[in-house]
């Protein structure tokens, strides 16, 4: 009997938390503390935002979810299993793309795949399909410089999508194109979401694009970076795209945030 | 190009010069300068010996050997360099010692080394072509983006991978050495023959100088421009449309 509970508690646990975070403590040489006791779970499917000003190590706890990084001391889990470097379950995307400038869009996506040597008809099959899902139907031959930065980014986040991880890391996957490819890419994700069943963790310094994506949002503090806040907004975002800009609980939680985090910047 | 508002082709400034050339030439002022036209008749004269067939030969497989082997070796090196911190703290001060030192100082000791035939010459060409490819492989090396290497990390990329990745990356830097080598490797190989002087074109420059042909000794000299320039052009096509790939590195 009481061992059925603890299966079925375990069980639970698995379901809910893809990700979890102990006790993550990152000291970069001897005296700069990244980070200070970070204690977090991810849900499963959900998007959530680790949000802060710069210096909070939001970069750096991702990187280390990643496994590019080695946590100072504690652990993360991934599927209950310890993360020691880079897994299959988890795919990144990076700020500035990251893209091979000598391999056209569809190789670029099917990167990851070739590395998990995948045979070649299959994986350009496969890239080709997310190519085509993230928007970029048509461009699939051309090279990385003959596309804008919106674009590129969007070969990125094929090339994560096309190795079909449990989990999508992104590191402030937005800020190096303008805004109008911003918010367009925005609600492509979003409705990306729909088709897709994946969980995001989504790194950024925008408050607005945080409420306007992400089921849950992780406030860190900078210097040392610590766990200051954890905010579910409640948005329905099944509507218009458009429509969720003009939502006062949007607009109000975005202030709301605005007011707590304005103190790290004074 | 334009000249008083009129717009010229650019060969324009050849003819000049060569219009020039012919025209002091014909004043028969020194010995040394015949006229252009008395060059050009001479070309075929040069082109079409037996001895000038087999000088092309030996140099042109000496400098190929030599630039053969500076490439191979060059890119390894400046890899080498790039890659470990170690190996580049060793050797970077050699290699930069070599690339501005005056190397024809050292082809006696070479050929004392390898003595009076094709190997020195190949040796000669190495050692004028390979420290500049090592120098800039090792630059395109250090300057593979970061995030490139972690992204091929974070999708499992291995060892292989990854040296594949950063071959390709510092491509073109490989290309920008490469063609830097092939145009001191044919410096290499006219040095290399002059002092070698009993094979080659070496031999041929000596043959004419030493029997007044000047005609015949500028000829061989526009043959040697004409053959450095071609390599190293047919380099440059290919290193623009690298250049072009590489357009999205930043």
């Amino acid at each position: 009997m009481n061992m059925n509970t603890a299966i079925n508690i375990q069980e639970q646990a698995a379901t809910d938390a893809i990700i979890e975070v102990r006790g993550v403590h990152k000291v970069y040489g001897e005296t700069v503390t990244a980070l200070q006791d970070i204690n977090l779970d991810f849900n499963r499917g959900e998007l959530t935002s680790l949000l802060g000003p710069s210096g909070c190590g939001k970069t750096t706890l991702l990187k280390i979810i990643a496994g590019l990084l080695k946590p100072t001391s504690g652990e993360v889990r991934v599927n209950g299993r310890p993360v020691t470097g880079p897994g299959p379950e988890r795919a990144f995307v990076f700020q500035d793309f990251a893209l091979m400038p000598w391999a056209t869009v569809v190789r670029n996506a099917a990167f990851g795949l070739e590395l998990q040597g995948v045979a070649k008809a299959e994986r350009e099959a496969r890239a080709r399909h997310y190519v085509e899902e993230v928007g970029l139907a048509g461009f699939e031959d051309k090279y990385p410089h003959e596309l804008s930065g919106g674009m590129r980014q969007r070969v990125g986040l094929a090339r994560a999508l096309a190795v079909d991880a449990d989990v999508l890391l992104m590191d402030e996957p937005f800020s190096a194109v303008d805004e109008q490819t911003r918010r367009k890419f925005q609600e492509d994700l979003i409705r990306l979401r729909e088709v897709e069943n994946k969980t995001f963790i989504l790194v950024t310094h925008s408050i607005e694009e945080s409420v306007y994506l992400s089921d849950r949002i992780i406030m860190l503090s900078p210097r040392p970076g610590r766990l200051n806040r954890i905010v579910t907004p409640e948005i329905d975002r099944s509507g218009d795209p458009d429509l969720i800009r003009r939502n006062p609980e949007y607009l109000d939680l975005i202030d709301e945030i605005w007011t707590g985090l304005r103190a790290y910047v004074e | 190009m334009e000249l008083y508002g009129f717009k010229v082709p650019r060969f324009t400034a050849l003819l000049f010069w060569a219009a020039l050339w012919e025209f002091v030439g014909q004043f028969e002022l020194l010995l040394l300068f015949p006229p252009l036209s008395e060059v050009l008749m001479a070309l075929p004269d040069v082109l079409t010996t037996p001895s000038f067939g087999e000088a092309a030969r030996l140099t042109v497989a000496s400098y190929l050997g030599g630039l053969t082997l500076a490439i191979v070796i060059g890119v390894g090196l400046g890899m080498l360099m790039g890659l470990v911190k170690a190996a580049d703290n060793l050797l970077n001060m050699w290699v930069n010692i070599f690339l501005s030192a005056p190397l024809s100082a050292l082809v006696p000791v070479i050929m004392i080394l390898f003595g009076m035939g094709m190997p020195t010459v190949v040796v000669t060409v190495f050692m004028f072509a390979v420290w500049i490819i090592a120098l800039d492989t090792r630059a395109g090396v250090l300057h593979v983006s970061p995030s490139l290497m972690e992204m091929s990390r974070s999708f499992g990329a291995s060892r292989v991978a990854r040296f594949r990745i950063i071959l390709w990356s510092a491509m073109p830097e490989i290309l920008a050495g490469v063609r830097l080598g092939v145009i001191r490797g044919v410096k290499g190989v006219v040095i290399g023959q002059l002092l070698v002087s009993i094979i080659g074109v070496g031999a041929l420059f000596s043959l004419y100088s030493q029997n007044f042909l000047m005609a015949h000794f500028w000829a061989l000299i526009l043959i040697l421009f004409a053959f450095a320039l071609t390599l190293a052009d047919l380099i440059a096509r290919l290193e623009t449309r690298i250049e072009y790939y590489a357009g999205a590195r930043a």
